[in-house]
């Protein structure tokens, strides 16, 4: 090979043939974490010599004649939201400062199996609430693409890592937009799989009904790659659904012809002029590629922001109450047991968090539950209607990923609302349960990237690549 | 018991009863539940509620608590999982996971011996928090001591609340009450029911009103330890409302703890601070279905409940169904051997009487071989041996673990005396009392003992003392 592989694909097929080590591959990226990383600060933690036991440990089975797995020595980073045996894992929160799991997430211990190398623990919006990664308690990561500006979030280290080429490939956790926003503001593919096909085990829980786990790469077909790998049933997660894994490689070839791709004509305004161009010129290549364009209407989806935002914090208020200073993490001691609590969550849970646990516990309240919470699940499934009535005529819906670009670090963070707005396309997905992936559709405001997002009914996760692929293709003519 | 007031007044009790499930392993994950070990080595990360471990249900739990509702006659319904959220040490999760408004088994009924039907509103699966320990102040309460230590081997073992209807009218149908159901659940193989271990654990809704007003303020008893301080409680309870009422002040509604040493019931929480649950459906978990088939093979599976138990041995015996004979015989589970001792040709209602007083220790499986008994009792009904030489002959058969009772009898030289042999020994009594039969003659009956005790002691305790008597009324004439 006279071009080293960076590709997931490229990387896993070089590594298994012996063509490349997985070492060769490993220094490489750990070569440019030692380069940029202090500029963005992807990660909470490097994991350099594990992962160099790990490559090591590939080459040997590669010489040895034994298959390390498809996705042999692809260096991969994890969110720090993901429990991994013995290694820190701390949801970027002071709370969880020193504590190591007794065990792996299923997504790591599916990875692992499949030859891949961890590089390390990488940032986020602390307990993944928030769109840009400032909510961290051990600092903000910035854009590769332009370090004045946030990396998004709440995946937002994992985003970065990719776009920076510290891993070939990454994993977030997604709950209002966390995988898809940040992917479109780093300018790479991230994907939301239908809630139950990739198991939450050792996922540390921010809104259970809600939290899907999904992969972040440099193009479509290493993300179908990655989530072959992570998806499939778990019995150790009850709302793992009970199939294989997510086939979608075959069908990126297909192109679109026939498809038909929804407009949503009610869609919430106030994106970018040029976020807005994008999306038309998408269409238009979709059209250009055989598809449809079909006009469908999405009423409740202005209200799933407000759903949303009563939805999440109840789950998070009570995902967050066993964090109390008894068994693990940070304990500050008081006279009695529920000052120490107090102490506790005081001093280890920074402001979002408290905000929204406080937003969560007054919703779940006798007396206000039912105006809020209780009408907050009505929306939820109003929405999933909304959808239901939508893909029965069309395939797959295109919305743009974020209303904006990626935005100045520090622009928003006395604005919650302004924020929260920045997940306004996304969120209607997790309320249904539905996949959406973020694939990267040229650029908006001072060259910053644009994602474009493909929406699919449950389990439309093959469909959905195939439409990927085609903008995908597009976007690079 | 109907009937039953205290000055005129009648009570009023509903009552809570928590079980522990006899599983293999915990109710949503696969550490032992085992009771009585080294602290804290039954865990593991959903027991700890370690961030990112999720609930798996136990399809053996899901059994054990349908055949309890079926025992209870109970309907079992599609169900759901919701949180109930409270912050204490030795609740990992800060929530327990519990069912609240649609339970598995609803709108049952428990038969008290007599015949009364208590109504059962609902019996629900939740898990069991961990045990505090508290070290130093007083009183083994939190409140006050210096540090507490918490055992996780209980948290999370399967617990089924058994919520009675307020059908219950005196401290005796509650204790009546309780009891049967241990019976029952011992019965159907759902938990071994030890109020003194904790795996029964008895809350009592205790109210009081005149009869024909409305149902008074209640209050709820706990840490009640046994049925003889159940009743005690209940009649405490009761009284101390009573002279409340009396005294013109009012019953306030409260929970309040059972004092065993001082008899007397305290305040432990009034209802204003009473904790807001903060209820809603479990993310981590799907609704429970059980279909037709499996709720039916569950109910077939159910053995004889010992209400049916009693009434086929009253029939088999001719002794009442709620009478002492029977009910210790079949709590004690000795039923089927006094009916196999019947079939094997003794007469069963002498082996109900021998079985219920001289098997007190031998637990539910008599050492004695059925139709060895038969054997004896055969000797005994035929008049060849008499009730006390049977028992010689029992005691016996019982240090043998069986034998045969002629041989035993002729060995001990029990000898089934004559007709002719007795009247021999009746006319030299008579000469030797004849003012004990002057005055049995002039119809002073206690006067036949003098007499019968001088056959008794001539014959070495081999004389019939019934045929003695027959003989004795028949010369009186």
């Amino acid at each position: 090979m006279t071009t080293a592989p960076v590709s997931v694909a490229g990387i896993g097929a070089a590594v298994r043939s012996g063509e490349v080590s997985a070492v060769e591959v490993l220094e490489r990226h750990l070569a440019a974490i030692d380069a940029r990383e202090p500029d963005i600060h992807a990660f909470n933690l490097v994991t350099a010599d594990a992962a160099r036991a790990t490559a090591a440990r590939v080459d040997a089975d590669v010489a040895a004649g034994r298959d390390p797995g498809p996705l042999a020595g692809v260096p991969i980073a994890l969110k720090d939201n993901l429990c991994t045996r013995g290694v820190p894992t701390t949801c970027s929160s002071r709370i969880l400062e020193g504590w190591r799991p007794p065990y792996d997430a299923t997504v790591v211990r599916r990875l692992a199996a499949a030859g891949a190398v961890f590089v390390g623990k990488t940032n986020l919006d602390e307990f993944a609430m928030g769109s840009s990664t400032e909510n961290s308690a051990f600092g903000v990561t910035l854009n590769p693409l332009d370090t004045s500006r946030v990396a998004g979030g709440s995946s937002g280290g994992s985003a970065a890592a990719v776009a920076a080429s510290f891993a070939a490939a990454s994993l977030g956790s997604d709950t209002g937009g966390s995988i898809r926003q940040p992917a479109a503001l780093c300018g790479v593919v991230g994907v939301k799989p239908t809630y139950g096909t990739v198991s939450r085990y050792g996922l540390v829980a921010f809104a259970s009904s809600l939290d899907q786990i999904g992969p972040f790469t440099n193009d479509v077909r290493d993300a179908s790659i990655v989530l072959e790998a992570i998806s499939g049933h778990d019995p150790l997660d009850s709302t793992s659904i009970p199939r294989g894994p997510v086939t979608t490689t075959e069908v990126l070839d297909r192109g679109v012809a026939g498809l038909r791709v929804g407009r949503i004509v009610d869609l919430p305004g106030g994106s970018d002029p040029e976020v807005e161009q994008r999306l038309a010129e998408a269409f238009d290549a979709l059209r250009a590629a055989g598809a449809t364009i079909v006009d469908v209407e999405l009423p409740s989806m202005k209200f799933g922001l407000t759903a949303y935002y009563l939805i999440a914090p109840a789950e998070a208020s009570s995902n967050l109450a066993r964090y109390d200073g008894v068994r693990y993490g940070m304990r500050v001691d008081a006279p009695d047991t529920n000052a120490m609590y107090g102490a506790t969550r005081a001093a280890g849970f920074g402001d979002e968090v408290k905000r929204r646990i406080m937003l969560g516990t007054y919703a779940l309240s006798a007396g206000y539950f039912d105006a809020y919470y209780g009408k907050a699940l009505k929306v939820r499934r109003l929405i999933h209607d909304d959808f239901d009535r939508a893909y029965a005529q069309a395939d797959v819906l295109l919305t743009p990923t974020s209303p904006i670009v990626a935005f100045p670090v520090g622009a928003k963070v006395d604005d919650p609302l302004s924020m929260y707005l920045c997940d306004v396309f996304t969120i209607p997905t997790n309320l249904a349960g539905h996949p959406a992936m973020s694939v990267p559709f040229g650029t908006g405001a001072d060259g910053l990237p644009v994602g474009v997002q493909v929406l699919a009914p449950t389990l439309g996760e093959p469909v959905m690549f195939q439409v990927a692929a085609e903008l995908e293709r597009a976007a690079a003519r | 018991m109907s009937g039953y007031t205290i000055d005129g007044w009648e009570i009023v009790v509903g009552l809570e009863v928590h079980v522990e499930l006899a599983t293999a392993t915990k109710l949503f994950s696969a550490s032992a539940n085992r009771f009585g070990d080294e602290p804290n080595i039954h865990i593991d990360p959903v027991t700890l509620g370690l961030p990112g471990a999720l609930p798996v249900l136990n399809r053996q739990a899901v059994e054990l608590a349908m055949r309890i509702g079926l025992a209870l006659e109970c309907t079992v319904q599609p169900c759901t999982f919701h949180r109930k959220n409270y912050f204490y040490p030795d609740m990992p999760k800060a929530y327990q996971i519990s069912q609240y408004d649609q339970p598995l088994n609803v709108d049952g009924w428990l038969e008290l011996p007599g015949g009364k039907r208590i109504g059962v509103e609902r019996a629900h699966l939740e898990e069991d928090t961990g045990k505090s320990t508290h070290v130093g102040g007083s009183g083994g309460r939190i409140h006050g001591s210096d540090h507490s230590l918490i055992d996780f081997n209980r948290a999370g073992v399967p617990l089924v609340e058994i919520v009675g209807r307020p059908d219950i009218a005196s401290p005796e149908e509650a204790k009546q009450y309780v009891t049967e159901l241990r019976q029952i659940l011992v019965a159907v193989g759902a938990s071994d029911a030890k109020m003194e271990e904790g795996s029964m654990r008895c809350d009592a809704n205790v109210s009081v009103r005149k009869p024909g007003q409305p149902l008074g303020t209640r209050c709820e008893i706990k840490n009640v330890n046994s049925v003889r301080s159940l009743g005690r409680a209940i009649e405490y309870e009761a009284r101390r409302q009573i002279a409340l009422i009396e005294s013109g002040e009012k019953v306030r509604q409260e929970t309040r703890h059972w004092d065993e040493t001082d008899g007397h019931t305290h305040t432990l929480r009034t209802k204003e601070d009473a904790d807001d649950y903060r209820y809603f459906l479990e993310p981590d978990l799907v609704p429970l279905a059980p279909d037709a088939a499996w709720i039916e093979s569950v109910r077939a599976a159910l053995p004889m409940l010992p209400r049916e138990r009693r009434r086929r041995l009253a029939e088999a015996t001719g002794v009442p169904a709620d009478g002492e004979a029977v009910m210790v015989v079949v709590e004690r589970g000795q039923d089927d051997y006094v009916l196999a001792v019947g079939a094997a040709g003794g007469d069963v209602a002498r082996a109900l009487v021998h079985v219920k007083e001289a098997y007190a220790e031998q637990g539910s499986i008599p050492s004695v071989p059925a139709a060895d008994l038969a054997g004896m009792i055969t000797l005994e009904t035929s008049g060849r041996i008499t009730a006390t030489q049977a028992k010689t002959v029992l005691s016996e058969l019982l240090s043998n673990g069986g034998g045969d009772a002629a041989a035993i009898a002729a060995a001990k030289g029990f000898e089934a005396m004559d007709a002719s042999s007795l009247e021999a020994l009746v006319d030299e009594a008579l000469a030797a009392q004849p003012a004990a039969w002057a005055k049995y003659c002039d119809g002073e009956e206690k006067a036949v003992g003098a007499i019968v005790g001088h056959i008794m002691k001539a014959s070495k305790g081999q004389a019939d003392g019934k045929a003695v008597s027959a003989i004795l009324q028949a010369r009186r004439g």
